[in-house]
């Protein structure tokens, strides 16, 4: 497996890796996983009081495609409204990373765990 | 020719369609069915019949290797079933499988902090805790595949089925980490 520069460039310096406090305020926890290759990917956000994320975390286990996908999505979704996050398609990460057909499923799951976030977000906060 | 290419790989071996086999039964039945298809038999026959043959060992190790482990044997009967392609149920053992978002947030947590204990023993080359990593894993993957025969021929349960069939990927992936881990600091 060859990796385009782009995924080797986030896999070899991950950006926003780590974890925010369960309990700081504004912080929302996304968990996604992938049967099929086993991959797990956490993705966590931080909110401002205008809704606007301002940081945001992850942490995958997962192969290199994988983990520049979450690394991509950290930076995509900052500054963005949870709205505008939830318009980040999977399509764009995979294009942006060049990702081959077979690691596409990297990208949907990076899709979906921004999904996953932003729904524990409004379950947290707005009671949704 | 003694294999059937229309039949499931339990027809194949004469076995029930079931989660909880008979593995002394599957063992005879692929022995007797690999000896009848074995090359050496057919060396003198036409190419046709020869080449029929080589399909059917092939059919008849294909069927074996997916009957007799307890993770694949229930994909496969959930594949047989229709779960699985399609579905987004995320099965399928290959690559360009769906991504599934639909475990349950707590067991994915569990999944990370296994991944990190297996990468910290890793770190520190502590052989010790990743031994009793895989000893614990085995238990719970034990009693998932327990779990798992429950769903399937008791309950007929196959949501649930399919459910379980996800973690034990899971934590098949895990095992595969730990033998990684315990291999590389053998070397």
């Amino acid at each position: 497996m060859t990796y385009s520069s782009k995924v080797l460039d986030h896999y070899e310096n991950p950006r926003n890796v780590g974890s925010f406090a369960q309990d700081e305020e504004g912080v929302a926890t996304g968990m996604v996983g992938a049967p099929a290759c086993g991959d797990v990917m956490k993705l966590q956000i931080k909110v401002g009081k205008d809704g606007v994320i301002e940081d945001a975390r992850f942490k995958t286990y997962g192969c290199g495609s994988a983990i520049a996908s979450s690394s991509l999505v950290t930076e995509w979704v900052k500054g963005k409204t949870l709205d505008e996050a939830l318009t980040i398609k999977n399509a764009q990460i995979a294009e942006e990373l060049a990702l081959p057909p077979v690691k596409i499923h990297c990208s949907v799951l990076a899709e979906d765990a921004i999904r996953a976030a932003v729904a524990d977000y409004k379950k947290k906060y707005t009671g949704e | 020719m003694a294999v059937d290419f229309t039949a499931d790989y339990f027809a194949l071996f004469g076995l029930p369609r079931r989660f909880g086999i008979d593995e002394a039964v599957l063992d005879r039945a692929w022995h007797t069915l690999q000896a009848e298809v074995h090359p050496d038999r057919h060396a003198s026959r036409p190419d046709s019949e020869r080449r029929r043959a080589m399909q059917g060992a092939l059919r008849v190790n294909e069927a074996y290797g997916t009957l007799k482990k307890a993770l694949p044997r229930a994909q496969y009967l959930l594949e047989l079933a229709g779960f699985g392609h399609g579905h987004g149920h995320g099965l399928e053992l290959g690559h360009g499988a769906v991504a599934s978002s639909t475990m349950a947030p707590e067991f994915l947590i569990e999944q990370m902090q296994w991944r990190e204990a297996v990468a910290e023993a890793r770190a520190v080359g502590d052989v010790a805790a990743l031994e009793r990593l895989a000893q614990r894993l085995r238990a719970h993957a034990g009693e998932m595949t327990t779990r798992l025969a429950a769903q399937i021929d008791e309950r007929r349960d196959l949501e649930a089925a399919a459910d379980t069939v996800h973690r034990l990927m899971f934590l098949d992936k895990l095992r595969r980490e730990i033998d990684d881990a315990l291999a590389a600091l053998d070397g």
